[in-house]
């Protein structure tokens, strides 16, 4: 691509240590990348390869201690900017590079309103200041795309949506026209439809200042939607750099490669799908009606209001099937897993399990029926009680329903368990804070799997993990449903994944239900209009899209 | 808003007359006011005259109802020492403790503020490690033992400072010194634990991001954000100097609340115990809402 003349920011050998109590810990070795002005460089890994660590060394975001810049050379612009530090390096920061993070909701002062934020760039690289540096905060608001900028400029970080905040957050960053922007994971935090329009946004930011942007990602989809050129990291080495194309079409590294198998791809998983074989006419699930009403009051004495996060809401499950339940953030698709395992209580509606109304249980009835319908949650870190073994973990559930298995077969089961989600039988005395975040899923799998349960309702199971490990995780469970005979509620707002998995699917927004249909019927006629707004959300690699 | 306020009032109201029960009942439990006013050998009808026209002759309820039929008419009793109105008494004394508080506050909060927030930016550096050390024996050397060294050393041998009593600006130098030294060591650790995680927070990256000054980064917004907190601590503790520095304001003989507080018990002047109560338990209360309108002021998340 001749348009890129010399590199505008060059890493040369970078190798970034972080000290701990034993030997250093090496986050970044030997890493050397370049990006010119007007391309866009991603820089694609999984969690804790040291993708993050190598853009904010860039920046001088690196405290260190404990981190420790054991060798490399930072060119930019022709200036070396490893070591500046104080006011050189403010002169870089936020005026000639700049960047947007992960969350925006964590990444902007909370107690300051979004306008003060984006002013004081201008204040304190001496641009502008103030009626002048409102006047432009509010263009700019304009320009991310923020309705009403004169009103919400004086709104607090909190008084935005996801999205907006992440608006902001690429206004804050765009304010002086810097020369590279940094994006670290922009998108990670959105939703599909979302993600879209900020990927857009920066696209035409790009297009507009001819800013060089590196994009920091772990999505496949928003890499090949972006990418000019793409380096792929693995445990801070790079393995494979090269253009985009080149790079997705053809993977010549091996890790590349299997990330790139991973991808649930387009029309391959129409293929090499994960559907089950075995489903029956049995309805092992019946919803009829639910709704979920929420009353609040608006401030202390404030009128009472309602909420409908379920409205209305009706599907079956069959035996040995996989229904997915997909949707944004809001659509009320966790409420209704909530309520299936009465975790929740419904305003109204039936949800007949068995021949029996779940929501009229009494006690011993409900414990009976939990023991049949396990839940496999979002957060492997935070839902499982970290003073507890693996085996008191799994083992837990025969505690509870003491007709299930004699104590004496406990270790034995659980070490067949722990081998049936694939783990080692020796794990079983270790805690959770020692596994991965894939294994611990595993783990969680296997608490379900021990009270033999007919149905699993997983949310947003594989949404925190790695995509290769959303892999794994996705065959094991498909696997478990054609050997044991398993339903699974499945809810995530990642379409790929449950084209991959899901025999039928609904689409839920603001808690009805705008879709439902099998599989293919969803991903090939797709009749509503937001199930093909959620459908063209997802990004089209960069290469099709220019020769299109 | 103000209804919060008005709901918080009222609850507090709720609070002082539970609180005014208690008081009235245990100072009672404390003995006969005439055995310790009149002379040891005065006669049983001397007594019975002043338990009369007192009022302590009738059961203790009766004494309550007519205290609370009193209070509601806005009569808080009369001294039986000064025999003048125990609630002039008080409402005399507390501007000198106020004063005297929300010096000894201002100082130790300022104070804490800076020296923690310099330590936090450098966690276990010299500056951090000194500050460390001093608010540590701020916070556990005895206030009383304090004072009396600082009497013997800046008063008695040296001769720079009174050693008790009010005056110029030398006679509030040591009482001050010796209320604030406390709360800014209790303020300095929470200060500093709180900027440790607020400077380590997203946002702050942001803002290293976006080129801000240093002295913005640390005082603009970790500061900021690391003030609820502190703010609550330091309510705690303003409450407990307002409530009568009582060992303080005895030791450097300042006419205080709390040495009257202290003085009405010993002498059991019960009409002056309550007020003194009354009086500071109304301050608390107040202080206690503001505070909590103060979240909200500092943290737009905080709505009422």
């Amino acid at each position: 691509m001749s348009r890129f003349t010399s590199p505008l920011l060059t890493v040369e050998n970078l190798t970034v240590e972080f000290l701990s109590d034993d030997a250093p810990v090496r986050a970044v070795n030997a890493v050397s990348f370049e990006v010119s002005r007007g391309e866009t460089l991603v820089i694609l890994g999984e969690s804790g390869s040291g993708k993050s660590v190598s853009t904010s060394t860039v920046m001088d975001l690196i405290d260190q201690p404990p981190g420790d810049i054991v060798s490399g050379r930072i060119t930019f612009d022709g200036v070396a900017i490893g070591n500046l530090r104080g006011e050189p390096r403010r002169l870089i920061n936020g005026r000639k590079i700049a960047m947007i993070f992960q969350d925006p909701l964590a990444y902007l002062n909370p107690v300051y309103t979004v306008g003060r934020q984006i002013i004081e760039i201008f204040e304190c690289h001496g641009v502008a200041s103030g009626k002048a540096a409102r006047e432009q905060a509010i263009s700019l608001l304009r320009r991310v795309g923020i309705p009403n900028p004169e009103t919400r400029i004086d709104q607090y970080p909190h008084q935005f949506s996801g999205g907006q905040r992440q608006r902001v957050m690429i206004a804050m960053a765009i304010a002086l026209k810097p020369d590279l922007l940094i994006a670290d994971e922009p998108t990670t935090a959105l939703d599909v439809s979302v993600q879209a329009q900020i990927l857009d946004l920066l696209r035409d930011l790009q297009n507009e200042t001819g800013m060089a942007l590196i994009l920091i990602t772990h999505d496949l989809e928003v890499a090949a939607s972006m990418a000019d050129r793409v380096i792929v990291m693995n445990r801070g080495e790079i393995v494979e750099a090269g253009a985009a194309k080149d790079v997705f079409t053809a993977p010549s590294h091996a890790y590349t490669k299997k990330l790139i198998s991973a991808l649930p791809h387009g029309d391959a998983a129409e293929n090499s799908n994960k559907r089950s074989t075995t489903s029956s006419e049995e309805t092992v699930l019946k919803v009829e009606g639910l709704t979920k009403e929420y009353f609040f009051s608006s401030g202390m004495f404030g009128k009472r209001q309602s909420f409908l996060a379920v409205n209305d809401v009706n599907f079956e499950v069959k035996k040995g099937e996989t229904l997915g339940i997909v949707g944004e953030s809001g659509s009320g698709k966790s409420s209704v897993a909530r309520m299936l395992l009465r975790l929740a209580e419904p305003t109204s509606g039936k949800a007949i399990f068995a021949g029996e109304d779940i929501f009229s249980m009494n006690q011993a009835r409900l414990l009976a029926f939990r023991r049949k319908v396990q839940m496999v949650f979002q957060d492997p870190y935070g839902s499982m009680n970290p003073r507890m073994s693996v085996h008191t973990i799994i083992s837990e559930p025969w505690a509870i329903h003491g007709d299930i298995l004699p104590k004496a077969k406990w270790k034995d089961r659980v070490v067949e368990l722990l081998e049936l989600v694939g783990l080692k039988p020796e794990h079983a005395d270790r805690y959770p804070h020692q596994f991965s975040g894939g294994q611990r899923q595993r783990i969680a799998i296997a608490r379900a799997l021990a009270s033999e349960p007919e149905l699993i309702v997983c949310d947003e199971a594989v949404s925190a993990l790695d995509v290769s490990i959303q892999a794994q995780v996705i065959d094991l469970l498909a696997d478990l449903r054609t050997r044991l005979g398993l339903s699974y509620i499945f809810i995530t707002h990642d379409l790929p994944i449950v084209r991959h998995f899901a025999d039928r699917i609904i689409v839920m927004k603001q808690g009805e239900i705008v879709e439902d249909g099998t599989t293919s019927a969803i991903f090939g006629n797709p009749s509503h209009p937001y199930t093909r707004s959620l459908l063209e959300a997802t990004p089209v690699p960069k290469w099709v899209a220019a020769g299109a | 808003m103000l209804s919060y306020i008005g709901k918080r009032a009222s609850h507090s109201v709720i609070s002082v007359i539970g609180l005014l029960a208690l008081v009235f009942f245990l100072t009672r439990l404390t003995g006969d006011p005439s055995s310790l006013f009149l002379p040891l050998d005065s006669t049983l009808e001397a007594r019975q005259a002043f338990a009369k026209l007192h009022g302590f002759d009738q059961p203790i309820h009766w004494q309550f109802l007519d205290y609370l039929r009193d209070l509601i008419n806005l009569d808080f009793g009369q001294s039986v020492r000064q025999n003048r109105s125990a609630m002039e008494i008080a409402l005399e004394a507390f501007p000198q403790t106020l004063k005297l508080a929300f010096v000894a506050m201002a100082l130790a909060f300022t104070l804490a503020l800076v020296a923690g927030s310099i330590a936090a930016t450098r966690p276990g550096g010299l500056f951090d490690r000194t500050v460390s050390l001093v608010s540590l024996t701020g916070a556990s050397a005895p206030d009383f033992w304090i004072a009396i060294v600082g009497i013997l050393v800046f008063a008695v041998s040296f001769d720079l400072l009174p050693t008790s009593g009010t005056g110029g600006i030398s006679y509030w130098i040591m009482p001050i010194f010796v209320l604030a030294l406390r709360p800014f060591g209790l303020l300095v650790q929470v200060v500093r634990g709180t900027m440790l995680g607020a400077l380590s927070a997203p946002y702050i990256k942001t803002a290293r991001a976006k080129g801000l000054h240093r002295k913005e980064i640390v005082f603009g917004h970790a500061l900021r954000n690391s003030l609820l907190p502190v703010i609550t601590v330091a309510g705690d503790l303003t409450a407990g100097l307002v409530n009568g520095a009582v060992i303080v304001e005895s030791v450097f003989g300042w006419p205080g609340i709390g040495k009257l507080m202290i003085d009405a018990i010993i002498q059991r002047d019960f009409a002056v115990v309550q007020s003194t109560i009354l009086v500071t338990a109304t301050a608390i209360f107040i202080l206690n809402i503001c505070i909590d309108l103060l979240y909200a002021v500092l943290d737009p998340r905080i709505r009422y």
